[in-house]
């Protein structure tokens, strides 16, 4: 249980990281707290978009789909059920290699680091290693 | 069951706590007031303008040079920048027929055109008027019913290229303020009353402002003056 309210705390936090990026780039909220300019020019660059999808949108769904399962994982009938760990483990194994390939531009072909999303970093890593926590802790569902 | 309860309980608690603090901060963020406003009605200086008459665009010799006198906010003016500049560029300035001069006029009633016209000025220190007034202009019906239509300016800005940061700090300072009343004091002082108003060599036009009716007056202009 420790190991689902944890993801789900954690993706409480990540939704607001990137609810707050997403009201940026929407133009709501002025300029980011973001003490390096790094933040911008990376939110600003070409690749703050995925097909034409914002990143920040992207991270904000992620979270909150995150954020429904884990909570969704809490409840009686399903706390005890191995499924809603083993989606959340894969929702946020994606989100971590999303966020690695994001690292990346930042790093080598952006050269910002926008501390925000390497915030969002550290929190999807997080709830990918409570989520295989959680499912070292409980048996295989039965199929019968 | 009482000690996954009490946890259980502790979670919530917690989870609450995250929550509001969350959205207490999101939601001061979305309904502060925007930081950045440029004043109005300034004492012009002379270091204002310094010798500052518009931006210039098209050949210094071409035949005809037609002012516009023009309000960010304005939905004619908006019209007349996307649908028909593109053609007068292409026909009469990148021929080197005419010159073209934009000037600012931000009308009273509409609340963001003033800072629109600053945040040209400022991407101007950069090189960068052009790509930013066409940007504003683009971007009319998003940022004019926005509450920080200056935000909106600043993702332009980025998006032209900018430096954000002596992008941010000209912006703080209103340091175009000045430069700006003296557009519309000019404006005031050759009869301008409504966006656009253009003058062609000096003279108020009062056709059609489409392109076809812009390039029979260049040309008719042109005519009389090799004449």
């Amino acid at each position: 249980m420790i190991h689902r309210m944890s993801a789900a705390l954690l993706s409480l936090t990540g939704l607001f990281i990137s609810a707050y990026l997403y009201l940026y780039k929407l133009g709501r909220i002025g300029s980011l707290a973001c003490g390096t300019g790094g933040c911008e020019a990376v939110q600003l660059s070409p690749w703050s978009r995925v097909a034409g999808v914002e990143v920040a949108l992207i991270g904000v769904l992620g979270y909150a789909g995150l954020l429904v399962l884990s909570l969704a994982g809490l409840q009686p009938g399903l706390a005890g059920r191995r499924w809603p760990g083993t989606l959340l483990a894969g929702l946020a194994g994606i989100g971590v290699l999303f966020t690695g390939y994001l690292t990346y531009l930042e790093l080598f072909v952006i050269h910002a680091i926008c501390r925000w999303c390497i915030a969002s970093g550290f929190v999807i890593l997080a709830v990918f290693i409570v989520a295989l926590l959680d499912l070292r802790r409980l048996p295989r569902d039965r199929t019968s | 069951m009482a000690a996954t309860q009490a946890g259980m309980k502790r979670f919530y608690s917690l989870f609450a706590v995250i929550a509001v603090a969350g959205l207490a901060v999101l939601g001061y963020l979305l309904t502060r007031p925007a930081t950045v406003s440029i004043p109005a009605n300034v004492t012009v200086q002379a270091s204002d303008t310094s010798g500052f008459t518009g931006y210039v665009k098209g050949s210094p010799t071409a035949p005809v040079e037609i002012t516009e006198y023009a309000d960010y906010q304005c939905p004619f003016c908006q019209t007349f920048a996307t649908l028909q500049m593109p053609t007068i560029e292409e026909r009469l300035i990148n021929t080197g027929r005419l010159r073209w001069r934009y000037r600012d006029f931000p009308l009273q009633q509409h609340p963001f055109a003033r800072v629109a016209a600053h945040s040209a000025a400022c991407a101007d220190e950069q090189g960068k008027y052009w790509d930013q007034h066409r940007r504003i202009y683009e971007g009319q019906s998003e940022w004019a019913s926005s509450r920080n239509a200056a935000a909106i300016f600043r993702k332009y800005a980025g998006a032209a290229g900018v430096d954000l940061g002596r992008y941010g700090a000209c912006m703080q300072a209103g340091k175009y303020a000045g430069r700006i009343q003296a557009d519309q004091n000019a404006g005031l002082a050759l009869g301008v009353s409504s966006t656009p108003t253009l003058l062609a060599n000096g003279r108020l036009y009062k056709g059609r402002f489409d392109s076809d009716a812009i390039t029979r007056l260049v040309d008719s202009l042109a005519r009389h003056s090799t004449k």
